[in-house]
């Protein structure tokens, strides 16, 4: 018999929200101040388990339709990927190139590579943090057996 | 690639070509009829160079193989050499021609055999013609592994793995001995040519590393020529097929030692050392041999032991020659370079009576079925053919006229008279022993060869215990063994056209100081009354009377208790090595990891501590250091408590929250010591691993689950307070020395750089975002990892339940 968790659900939802946004803003201030991929990956996932805990995983799973894995494989892919873009241009591996552009709504940005490689880390950490956590549990209620 | 080398290189060019001539003609002709071509061929062309060498000539000719490390085919042929190259190539003809009646060609896997031996014969061959020391070496080996290969040759026999195995063990042993002792010889004259080495030769005599060198180049002559303590390989060689029996236990392979010694006396000749190992390991050797050859019953056995026995005559020759070396050319000198021309003489002899006593044993064997004296006798007039060749064999072995065996054994006994008056190296004491041994073995010689040649034929014939008819074998395989038998009467009446054309220009190889014009060695079969010919009187008379009465004595030599002998010395001492090595591994290799650590610890302990205080590491320089202020104080006091309530609680969950307490401690180190990033990523990983460790702790065995403390060990204890004051001293140390500048100061300008304010990130994504990249894929390779052990293990148990 499942406790009724109606007050864990409900701050959750809010919870969630605020934690994705703080993760996202920890990847993407990471090139200026503290953050950056990995962390901002690890926050993510800290926000996907608590979905995990307060709800059940099959109805977490219908919500985010996204084969963790696959995702971690993706990351890692993108960072290796960003590595040749340097090469194309007849630099070394993994040269990363960084300009100031006005964009129209945010003014004079800076854009960097570095990020597209930073999206790579937070894509394999987020990938993998939850699929340990999904596989362990997973396995967990045969190991009761 | 001149006519030399194709000479040497034919028998393993042939060597490939048999399996296609066996698959072509194997039933229909002895595959023996298409090798007989090679060893005739190289014997025939071997004799072309006989004019040369008999002037005192020599060839050279080199082969580029690894030229950059001066590791050519050179060969060269001299009068030792090319005696060499006329033994193996004659004897290989006749052997192959023995062989080809011998070994049936629908029993026997022929290709197999001949593939072998001309493998066999091809290395012996490359073996006496190299001058590079370590081809020399190479073909060496080779002759090891053919050796191997020819006595399992009836593998589904135990005897015979056994004695393969055997030989095998004891003369890579010695092969190996000799390759370090060559390794040195070549530091110490920077050539690999022998024949430079010889020129070399003060540089050796010198040298600090001279008496290892001979201990480890005598090691490989004696493993391989069966000297004393390393002969019990020979008898177990014994299981190999007769030809091979005749080729490579009595004829060549175990003469490569007696070459090889040969061959460096001039390099080593003159010293103490090689004189007493040499010479007294030789007549150890053959007293040794002939007084276990007259307990043999088996034909065979005897004629190892006397092969064993001959090695050891023709090497303390060697030794006794190796004296002309301290007396240069002088009147002794000249004096003491008889015993070399004796043992090339008795090498000669013995390679043709021992061949076919061989050959002669082989074809009792075959008539009768068994080799075993007990049962044998009367074989005289079935036989006769048979009975004349073992009655030269033997009666030269003996060292009886008018056979070939009187002329070297007189000149034997020449020689260890003449020891006595050297007069040096404890010669004047020490020296009576050589003729005293000497003719003590000569006498238990004459014996077995008595035993071998009258135990066999005469006496009565006794059908009953023989399971066939004997009748006398057929022509072809008498054919090689007259023709030895022949050369053993012949080389008796005209010993000096042998010893012109072969011997002298051996003995002049041996013997650089002298030529060969200037040579005059005159055989002659008499010689007057002297002490010589009273001895071999004496060997007569005392061996006839042991031979009469040896039905008393030799039970009493039966006697001797089996579990001294040397063979099984050597089984048991093989036995307990295989013994303790196994109870050395399962002490340390126990299977538990506790130990495992207690060694990797201990290892890393005593080698950095070891080389902290060997280079004096140790200093301590706090000048730099920075103040310590009370939050690390308090930090480091609560670190502490955490880490001591791990160890000390007999909780599990005490122990996970103290370890997840030290983490978190160490997350405010972090930003104490201002590194945000790294206080972010610190928490959060320290409480996804605590809550790893809890899930863990939760699914522990119920079972099992004792609760308690850890207990206490003193060894871990000490390993564990070792390890870490290692560390702190280390840590503190390099700490005090810092040789270069740090590199940090490249990232201060992280923004001018990458456009970063974040140095960390910078560093993480920019500078070296090589690390970051395979970090993610350690990370994802992990996540993979934790996903496949969860789920395939799943499916390896419901597959065992299917079952």
């Amino acid at each position: 018999m499942k406790p009724n968790d109606v007050i864990l659900q409900s701050v959750t939802k809010v919870t969630v929200i605020i934690i994705f946004t703080f993760s996202v803003y920890l990847f993407l201030n990471g090139h200026h101040h503290p953050g950056g991929g990995f962390i901002g990956g690890l926050s993510t996932a800290a926000a996907i388990i608590l979905l995990f805990l307060a709800f059940d995983i099959e109805k977490v799973r219908e919500n985010f339709q996204i084969d963790f894995k696959k995702l971690a494989a993706l990351g890692v892919l993108i960072a290796i990927g960003t590595g040749f873009t340097g090469m194309l241009a007849g630099d070394p591996f993994l040269t990363q190139y960084f300009n100031d552009k006005n964009l129209p709504i945010f003014g004079k940005t800076e854009l960097a590579t570095a990020l597209i490689f930073d999206t790579g880390v937070a894509l394999a950490v987020i990938g993998t943090a939850v699929s340990i956590i999904l596989s362990i549990s997973e396995g967990d209620s045969l190991w009761k057996r | 690639m001149n006519s030399l080398h194709m000479l040497i290189f034919i028998p393993f060019v042939f060597a490939m070509a048999i399996p296609l001539l066996y698959k072509l003609f194997h039933p229909k002709i002895h595959l023996g009829w298409f090798v007989l071509l090679i060893p005739l061929v190289i014997f025939l062309y071997l004799l072309r160079y006989i004019p040369l060498v008999v002037n005192g000539d020599h060839l050279t000719t080199s082969l580029a193989w690894l030229p950059s490390v001066e590791m050519n085919l050179d060969f060269y042929i001299d009068g030792l050499a090319l005696l060499f190259g006329l033994l193996i190539s004659g004897i290989g003809v006749l052997v192959i021609i023995y062989s080809i009646f011998y070994l049936s060609k629908h029993r026997e896997e022929l290709h197999k055999f001949y593939m072998y031996l001309m493998m066999f014969m091809g290395a012996m061959l490359g073996l006496v013609f190299s001058d590079n020391i370590f081809i020399l070496y190479g073909f060496w080996e080779l002759t090891s592994i053919s050796s191997f290969l020819l006595i399992a040759f009836w593998y589904e026999r135990k005897s015979s793995r056994d004695g393969a195995m055997k030989s095998l063990l004891i003369t890579v042993f010695g092969g190996l001995c000799m390759f370090a002792g060559m390794i040195m010889l070549t530091l110490i004259t920077d050539t690999y040519s022998i024949r430079e080495m010889i020129l070399n030769v003060e540089f050796v005599q010198a040298h600090k590393l001279f008496i290892p060198v001979i201990i480890c180049i005598l090691l490989g002559a004696f493993t391989k020529s069966a000297q004393f303590p390393f002969s019990i390989w020979l008898p177990g060689a014994m299981e190999a097929p007769t030809p091979v029996s005749a080729y490579l236990h009595s004829a060549t392979m175990v003469k490569a030692g007696i070459y090889l010694v040969a061959r460096f006396t001039p390099v080593f000749g003159g010293s103490s050392v090689w004189f007493w190992l040499v010479s007294g390991i030789g007549i150890i050797t053959l007293l040794y041999g002939s007084i276990t050859a007259v307990r043999q019953t088996d034909l065979k056995a005897l004629l190892a032991y006397s092969t064993i026995s001959q090695l050891g005559l023709i090497m303390s020759l060697l030794g006794i020659g190796s004296l002309t070396f301290y007396f240069g050319p002088s009147e002794h000198g000249v004096t003491y370079s008889m015993a070399i021309f004796a043992a090339i003489f008795h090498l000669f002899n013995h390679s043709m009576f021992k061949g076919s006593l061989f050959m002669v044993v082989g074809i009792i064997d075959h008539e009768t079925g068994t080799r075993d004296i007990r049962r044998l006798g009367g074989l005289m007039q079935l036989m006769p053919v048979s009975f004349t060749v073992a009655l030269i064999g033997g009666f030269s072995m003996a060292g009886l006229p008018p056979f070939n065996g009187f002329l070297s054994k007189e000149m034997f006994f020449k020689a260890v008279n003449d020891v006595r008056v050297a007069e040096i190296f404890h010669l004047e004491t020490l020296g009576m022993l050589f003729p005293l041994l000497a003719w003590i073995a000569s006498i238990f010689t004459f014996v077995y060869s008595m035993i071998l040649v009258f135990k066999t034929f005469s006496g009565k014939y006794r059908q009953e215990k023989l399971n066939r008819d004997v009748h006398e074998a057929p022509f072809g395989m008498l054919i090689p063994s007259v023709i030895l038998a022949f050369f053993v009467v012949v080389i008796f009446f005209f010993p000096n056209v042998f010893s012109k054309y072969l011997l002298k220009p051996a003995f002049v190889a041996i013997l650089p100081m002298f030529t060969i014009d200037k040579v005059d060695i005159k055989i002659s079969a008499w010689h007057g009354w002297n002490t010589e010919l009273l001895m071999t009187i004496g060997v007569v008379i005392m061996g006839s009377l042991l031979f009469i009465t040896v039905k008393r004595w030799v039970p009493l030599l039966k006697q001797y208790p089996q579990w001294l002998t040397l063979n099984n010395l050597f089984e048991k001492s093989l036995e307990k090595v295989e013994r303790y090595s196994l109870t050395i591994t399962n002490r340390y290799m126990t299977g538990s990891i506790r130990h495992y650590f207690i060694y990797i610890f201990s290892f890393f302990v005593i080698v950095l501590a070891g080389s902290l205080l060997l280079l004096h590491g140790i200093q301590f320089d706090v000048s730099e250091d920075n103040v310590i202020c009370i939050y690390d104080m308090g930090l480091v006091l609560g670190v502490m408590i955490a880490a001591l309530t791990v160890l000390f609680t007999s909780n599990r969950m005490t122990a996970i929250v103290a370890l997840s307490v030290v983490g978190y401690l160490v997350t405010m180190f972090f930003v104490i010591f201002r590194a945000p990033d790294l206080a972010l990523t610190q928490m959060v990983v320290e409480t996804v691993t605590t809550v790893l460790f809890l899930l863990c702790f939760y699914h522990l065995p119920k079972l099992q689950k004792n609760i308690g403390r850890i207990k206490f060990k003193l060894t871990n204890l000490i390993v564990s307070v070792a390890t870490g004051l290692t560390i702190t001293i280390l840590a503190l140390s390099s700490n005090s020395h810092k040789l270069f500048e740090p590199i940090s100061y490249f990232f201060e300008n992280a923004y001018e750089l990458a456009g970063a304010k974040n140095i960390v990130n910078a560093i993480l994504v920019d500078f070296r975002g090589f690390d970051t990249m395979l970090e993610i894929s350690v990370l994802c390779i992990a996540g993979l990892g934790v996903y496949t052990l969860a789920r395939f293990r799943m499916k390896g148990g419901d597959h065992n339940e299917a079952e």
